[in-house]
């Protein structure tokens, strides 16, 4: 049975051209901090890495600083800027979050809630999952003084609503608020240009552009302090200590220049697939509905977000999972069990809706033979799926 | 068939699933996420609630090489067995949570899950076994070994469930015979511990849950005369048939040991009396579940009743009528209280299950 691939964004397959950068540069030896000739060609790697890096987020290479991935990037980020500028101004306690964040965006902002004196702030967002930027201007106007940081995704993981950072960023700007944003789902599905974006820190992970699982960046300005989260060897602006992974960020470095030299065509023929499922599943589930915004410039090309309306997505993603078609039911914990979107919540879903969900998410290997086979079985899935809702005697499908 | 195989995370739920999947039949693993607030590790004898426990049960479908899911069951296990089980004690009836959880999780929201999937059966680790007749009659029988045997408390599932149910280990001859074929097929679970306390009863301490969970209530615990003897926090916490924790100073007159002869919720009145007072001779059971057709019993009929999962059975006369089932025994049978399932068996066929909802002396 073929497998059909519809989860691009939990994490995508590597490029073939980073493939081959790591396993290369797997092949060789050399602490990149060390002094001798190996040392000396293993630090070139890094520093070619990282200035490979920067070109393709149109940063500086200095603003680079590598990660183990997303999440410690989005808490080096949160963490670091906040004990950083509350330092330099005891009253900067607030931190300004939205509703839909990833967990490793919102999670670090709760924990300093109940450790370090912190007040989160979480901003409400529209039905379309896109932040509530009135509420932004009367924080900021209220609050401005006590602000350490606003954190904003660039675009949201489940329902694909791409943020309206450049007014974000206007608006902090008037009073010289740092802006983080977790772009770890925009980098290479949608133009991201760090310079002009006007942020001041930003979060990336390569396995979502087709670089290795592993690997990350905060994208930093030079002018930002930040307190380090790991101490030791005093590596990356002394703010990420550890050995370099220099074939992980080799690695990581290549697929994102490939994304980004391919990524308005390869948009455009996601953008046609997408518009494609979607008209193809409202077609087939009537009373589907779609969540997030209509497809365009406020939603990745690659990602599809339905409610299926009576159905018991736990169940819809076994029966897919069964024909060898891989997609998702809301986020799914450590242990496997999925649990009610926060994001679905925030945007005004009921717990029934947000139990119904299933995302498709497309990406640089999917084909029309892909979203033909999802196709097929939707029919099976939402039968199977509704009956199944049937069997639950909870409060959710009671 | 198409199989779903229940995976507890433990021994016998992962080697119930292999013997399923040699058997030929196409098996999916399912582990059920029971509790709400699930701890990182296992702890105690409790065995299916952590998230260990469910690692497990991956580790097991991995080696087993079949798909595995997890599916959260918490909302319904609270409300079902978790509810009933305090609302049972706040009504001083005695309920066995393990019969209620086969009931109302097991074998039915799971087995109605797995069939609108497109499963034919659900398979478990249970020690029961199931003989399918000439006539189509399917007979549920105790285990091969007497000292794991199940039948128990799953009499409650009745003749249809029964037809979409397996149980593999219902011939193993031992649970040691169990862990070697486990090991010998490479399950890490081989050596794990068994489990034999309440699953949502964190400690064991079912008496310090009830409180918890339901208030101190104090009130007074008399003698069969009337006059008062002791004091209790909660008349609930207290079961008929039991002697130990009664924590009364005085002794009877006569010296003998004292026992709990009677539960008053309303009152909130505990009732304590000799060993005497406990013998029974009649059973009367309500929520009747017949398994077995071709033995209506709508007429006397000789049986061996058991009251506990792990009560030795007692002979009788069994009949059923006006949705009861009537048990008269042999012999009297001490300690026998409301809530408690009463299982009838033909030797080593159960015939039915019904509740315990009134006793006569």
């Amino acid at each position: 049975m073929a497998t059909h691939y519809l989860d691009h964004a939990a994490t995508t397959p590597m490029l073939e051209s980073a493939r081959m950068a790591y396993v290369e540069e797997l092949a060789r030896v050399g602490n990149p901090s060390a002094l001798h000739k190996s040392g000396r060609l293993a630090r070139s790697v890094v520093e070619d890495a990282r200035e490979r890096m920067a070109g393709a987020l149109c940063a500086h290479s200095t603003e680079v600083i590598w990660t183990s991935g997303g999440t410690e990037a989005d808490n080096l980020a949160l963490k670091g800027l906040y004990w950083a500028r509350r330092q330099a101004d005891p009253r900067r306690t607030r931190i300004v979050t939205t509703a839909i964040e990833h967990h490793a965006g919102l999670d670090p902002a709760h924990w300093l809630e109940a450790e370090h004196g912190a007040t989160a702030v979480v901003l409400p967002v529209d039905a379309d999952g896109l932040v509530d930027l009135d509420a932004l201007r009367s924080e900021v106007a209220a609050n401005f003084d006590h602000i350490a940081l606003i954190s904003v995704m660039w675009a949201n993981n489940e329902v694909g609503a791409i943020q309206p950072i450049r007014e974000i960023v206007n608006i902090a700007t008037e009073h010289d608020i740092p802006v983080h944003a977790d772009a770890v789902q925009a980098v290479g599905h949608v133009p991201v240009d760090f310079r002009s974006s006007g942020l001041a820190t930003m979060a990336v992970s390569a396995h979502k552009f087709g670089g290795p699982v592993g690997v990350g960046a905060l994208v930093a300005r030079r002018d930002l302090a930040i307190t380090p989260l790991t101490h030791g060897g005093g590596q990356e602006r002394k703010v990420r200590s550890g050995t370099l992974n220099a074939a992980g960020f080799h690695a990581a470095s290549v697929a994102a220049a490939e994304a980004m030299a391919t990524l308005e065509p390869e948009a455009q023929r996601l953008g046609a697939l997408q518009r494609q499922l979607i008209d193809r599943i409202r077609h087939a589930v009537p009373d589907a509905r779609l969540s997030g915004p209509e497809p365009g410039p406020a939603r990745l090309p690659g990602n599809v977000h339905f409610i299926f309306p009576g159905c018991a997505a736990e169940a819809m993603m076994f029966v897919l999972d069964s024909h060898g078609v891989e997609a998702s039911n809301g986020s799914a914990c450590s242990a496997g069990v999925a649990q009610a979107s926060h994001v679905l919540i925030a945007m005004g879903r009921s717990e029934r809706d947000a139990a119904s969900t299933m995302r498709f998410s497309l990406g640089h290997t999917t084909t029309q033979d892909d979203i033909d086979a999802l196709v097929a079985v939707l029919p099976e899935a939402v039968e199977r799926a509704r009956k199944v809702a049937g069997t639950f005697d909870s409060a959710v499908f009671g | 068939m198409r199989v779903l195989a229940a995976l507890s995370g433990g021994v016998d739920s992962a080697v119930a699933a292999a013997r399923a999947i040699e058997a030929g039949h196409d098996v999916v693993g399912v582990h059920m996420a029971l509790s709400r607030n699930r701890d990182e590790f296992r702890s105690g004898s409790r065995g299916c609630c952590s998230i260990e426990d469910s690692n497990d049960a991956r580790r097991a479908a991995d080696k087993l090489g079949i798909p595995y899911y997890v599916w959260d069951l918490s909302d319904e296990f609270h409300d079902t067995v978790v509810q009933d089980f305090l609302d049972e004690y706040a009504a001083g009836r005695t309920p066995n949570p393990c019969v209620r959880c086969n009931e109302h999780i097991k074998f039915d929201t799971l087995l109605e899950r797995a069939t609108a999937l497109g499963f034919d059966a659900v398979c478990t680790g249970h020690y029961a076994r199931i003989e399918l007749r000439n006539d189509g009659v399917r007979e549920l029988h105790r285990a091969a070994d007497p000292a794991k045997d199940q039948s128990y408390v799953l009499a409650v599932m009745g003749p249809a469930k029964l037809a979409r149910s397996m149980f593999p280990l219902g011939t193993a001859p031992s649970k040691s015979h169990v862990r070697a074929e486990a090991a010998a097929r490479g399950l890490g679970v081989s050596d794990k511990p068994d489990s034999y306390d309440i699953c949502f009863v964190a400690d064991g301490d079912t008496k310090g849950f009830l409180q918890r969970s339901l208030g101190e209530r104090p009130g007074a615990i008399v003698d069969e005369s009337g006059e008062l003897v002791g004091e209790h926090q909660g008349a609930y916490a207290y079961t008929v048939g039991q002697r130990r924790g009664l924590g009364i100073g005085r002794p009877a007159a006569d010296g003998a040991p004292r026992y709990v002869t009677g539960v008053d919720t309303a009152r909130n009145v505990v009732t304590v009396g000799p060993e005497t007072l406990l013998s029974v001779t009649t059973l009367t059971g309500e929520d009747v579940v017949w398994l077995a057709p071709d033995v209506p019993a709508s007429a006397p009929v000789r049986c061996e009743a058991q009251v506990r999962a792990h009560g030795a059975p007692v002979p009788g006369t069994v009949v059923r009528a006006d949705a009861r089932v009537t048990v008269e025994l042999d012999e009297p049978l001490r300690g026998v209280a409301a809530g408690q399932s009463l299982v009838v068996y033909d030797g080593s066929r159960v015939l039915g299950q019904a509740t315990v909802g009134s006793r006569r002396v």
